[in-house]
């Protein structure tokens, strides 16, 4: 099986050299991170979390979408997921390794982070969200792999995948509900001090991760010769549809409470993300992309004879994609420290080397995606030829 | 007995599992770092009164901040976005922002407040720690240990009063004089004002206090029967953001 | 066998640069010598027994740390009774008067590199003495 990721045409070859050329790219970055510390990278004494945490969280994000293949199917018997359920699994694997990694290149002495686990800390949420995301990775591998193996072999799945399965959605949900509780529980911090910040996330995660998962279907059909099954798309496209306008409609609970309230603490944050604050404007032009993507979007979407056309679902998607990655990343971490808890604006834009680390980071998925997915692809054509 | 190969690889398996809960159970319930310690801290809680009214910080006093940064090892890095410290001065509205009592009084409008760790009763800098690189002693100081923070920089996240700094860089090269009596910070973690815990395992007053000429800053502990005591049940004082529960240890009488 | 010569010249470079640190230090001899520390003159029993020191101070030293940092104890009571301030500055270097000559070429010699010296102080009386004329 795995012997496929060494053979390839020449668009399997151009892709993954490419995406080592960034890697290296990356972490030629990162060494020089290591070597001077995180002064390398756009962040202060004010703003102390950037583009690596807002990468993590909304890589637990996709990761946690998985469950959107997999409930149907195991859950629902949805038959016409099949084809497309391992790109989830596989796609949650790739973005929980990410996940870690931007986690792991976010902290200033990276030598230790065995200490999470040499002197766990059950107070602490990164504790926890460090155990239910290395647990997930496992699951996501385990499902993917064997279901994977099945078809190779051409016999049906072992029985004991599913109760895996249905674990694996209960602890989808927890990684990015814990994910939320790292900033839902700090009462330092107004904007993220919010009850529904986990379901924030998971809405916006079941938006960003189906969207993706459309966008590489659609990309191994056009390139790869995979058959993911029109109906199987639309019905993920409804998914995407009915997550992006749920995660809009709960934006615009949290704008109205902080806006009708008038309570200063959370609304300074939101007049900084969306209006600018005295004169530091930096997030503006990026939320309102973000809102206007979301927008454009939805309209897409809700029209199904907009949505069946793949050319514009795939507009549509990457339009979701786009707008979430905004607004779940730079667009949730950076207003949360904007203003200070003493009333400061410190702005915060990342540099060169920190978007080259990040690019890096996101080639390293990038890669095991593709070289997962090659063997899912070389299985396949196996048995029809 | 006889036992065929499966339930002898079962009953393997269980006592491979027994053998594993021991440490997997004493690693979950080791004590916390908070634990009672007997001993020097037992029974204190350690607190400090910054008198706005007798301290000059308006007018340009910075005695106690240079002797707090100077026996630290704090380091000038020379740009606000790197910026190190552990006692620093801000204005009246920065200190409590949230004393929205509409006429504050001029004088009291344009003090200069000194500012530090408040050394939380309810700290949720430690709450979030992942490898208890900070916690509170039993006496109240809330600690870093310096060998054991990872840099994630969640405390800074979750302090309120925007107590913590980290060394983005090698702090050495921008310290003018390194005192040799205590050692400097590493790059990558993350560090704060510790009451000058040092200093009073020798029996002396923190470095502030003891710079101060003024007699602003009273340190010591917060019983009843205690100068401190006195000072704070008697006088109105604020403490900053108290409303969120994080019960501040640092008093400031206006 | 297939590729006879090939896999046989594959182990033999193989072999080859596995074993490179090995023999480039044994050719170039800088593995053939003993680290040779200089001990201090003023005093000839350290807080423990020489050969304690030398198998356990880095666990000691450990011991040390979290004693002094996380127990708020920074009184060392040796296994002869002797009390020590636990402090790496002013009480390991009061003696070892030479980190270079002492700790360094010990962890030179094994390859180590120990973080220590990042925050503790190395006394400038402890730096290597200059030469003046």
């Amino acid at each position: 099986m795995i012997e496929n990721i060494f053979r390839g045409g020449k668009k399997y070859w151009l892709l993954v050299s490419g995406l080592l050329v960034l890697m290296a790219a990356g972490m030629a970055a990162y060494l020089e991170q290591w070597n001077t510390g995180l002064a390398v990278t756009g962040l202060s004494r004010d703003v102390s979390w950037g583009l690596y945490i807002a990468n993590f969280t909304f890589f637990v994000g996709v990761a946690a979408s998985a469950v959107m293949i997999v409930i149907p199917y195991y859950l629902h018997n949805s038959k016409e997921f099949r084809r497309i359920l391992i790109l989830g699994e596989f796609m949650a694997v790739a973005a929980c390794l990410v996940a870690i990694t931007f986690i792991l290149v976010d902290l200033g002495q990276p030598s230790r982070v065995l200490n999470i686990i040499l002197y766990p800390s059950p107070g602490s949420i990164i504790f926890w969200d460090v155990v239910v995301l290395s647990i997930y990775l496992l699951l996501n591998i385990v499902l993917g792999w064997v279901a994977l193996d099945a078809e190779y072999k051409e016999v049906a799945p072992p029985a004991w995948l599913k109760p895996v399965a249905i674990v694996s959605v209960v602890w989808a949900i927890s990684i990015h509900t814990v994910t939320a509780f790292i900033y839902a529980g700090l009462a330092a911090r107004a904007f993220w001090l919010t009850a529904l910040l986990a379901p924030r996330f998971l809405a916006s995660a079941f938006a960003s991760g189906p969207a993706l998962l459309i966008l590489i279907a659609l990309a191994m059909k056009k390139w790869g010769g995979f058959e993911p099954g029109d109906q199987s798309l639309d019905k993920v496209a409804k998914i995407v549809t009915y997550a992006i306008i749920i995660t809009v409609f709960f934006l615009l609970l949290e704008i109205f409470t902080v806006f009708y309230s008038q309570e200063p603490g959370a609304m300074s944050h939101f007049q900084y993300l969306l209006f600018g604050l005295d004169n530091h404007y930096g997030l503006v032009p990026w939320i309102w992309t973000s809102i206007l993507l979301a927008c454009a979007a939805i309209i897409l979407l809700v029209i199904p004879s907009m949505r069946k056309n793949q050319l514009i679902l795939a507009l549509a998607c990457a339009a979701v994609f786009i707008s979430i990655w905004i607004d779940k990343g730079l667009g949730l971490i950076v207003p949360g420290f904007i203003p200070t808890p003493l009333g400061d604006i410190t702005e915060y834009t990342p540099t060169a080397l920190e978007t080259l680390i990040t690019m890096g980071v996101w080639a390293t998925g990038g890669l095991i995606l593709a070289l997962l997915l090659k063997v899912v692809l070389a299985i396949r054509q196996g048995q029809r030829g | 007995m006889n036992i065929d190969r499966r339930s002898f690889l079962k009953l393997a398996a269980l006592g491979l599992l027994a053998v594993a809960a021991k440490p997997a159970f004493d690693l979950i319930s080791r004590p916390s770092a908070a634990r009672a310690l007997e001993g020097p801290f037992a029974g204190k809680r350690l607190a400090m009164v910054v008198d706005l009214n007798a301290c000059t910080a308006g007018d340009g006093c910075v005695d106690c901040i240079a002797a707090c940064h100077s026996v630290h090892n704090v380091p000038d890095i020379g740009n606000t976005k790197e910026e190190i410290k552990w006692l620093w001065e801000v204005d009246y509205k920065r200190a409590f922002p949230d004393q929205e009592n509409g006429f504050v009084s001029e004088p009291l409008l344009d003090s200069r407040v000194l500012v530090l760790c408040n050394h939380c009763d309810n700290p949720p800098c430690v709450k979030v720690c992942p490898t208890q690189a900070t916690w509170k002693r039993e006496d109240g100081i809330v600690m870093m240990d310096y060998h054991r923070c990872i840099g994630c920089r969640y405390c800074m996240a979750a302090c309120p009063y925007g107590s913590r700094s980290f060394n983005w860089r090698d702090p050495r090269p921008y310290i003018d004089i390194i005192q040799q009596g205590y050692p400097t910070r590493t790059r990558g973690v993350v560090e704060k004002c510790n009451f000058c815990e040092e200093r009073l395992s020798d029996g002396l007053q923190p470095a502030c206090v003891e710079a101060c000429s003024s007699g602003a800053l009273k340190f010591g502990d917060l019983k009843p029967g205690t100068e401190l005591y006195d000072l704070i049940s008697s006088q109105f004082n604020l403490r900053r953001k108290a409303e969120l529960g994080t019960r501040p240890q640092v008093y400031y009488l206006l | 066998m297939y590729d006879k010569g090939k896999i046989i010249g594959g182990l033999a470079v193989f072999l080859c640069l596995a074993s490179f640190p090995v023999w480039y230090m044994a050719a170039s001899g800088k593995a053939d010598y003993s680290p040779d520390p200089v001990l201090p003159v003023s005093e000839n029993l350290c807080v423990e027994s020489a050969q304690y020191m030398k198998e356990y101070h880095m666990q000691l030293m450990q011991q040390w740390r979290d004693q002094a940092v996380r127990q708020g104890d920074s009184i060392y009571v040796s296994s002869d009774n002797r009390t020590f301030d636990i402090n790496l500055t002013g009480t390991c270097l009061k003696c070892h008067t030479n980190k270079a000559d002492f700790c360094d070429r010990c962890h030179n010699y094994t390859g180590t590199a120990p973080n220590c010296w990042d925050c503790h102080n190395v006394p400038p009386a402890n730096a290597p003495p200059q030469v003046t004329k």
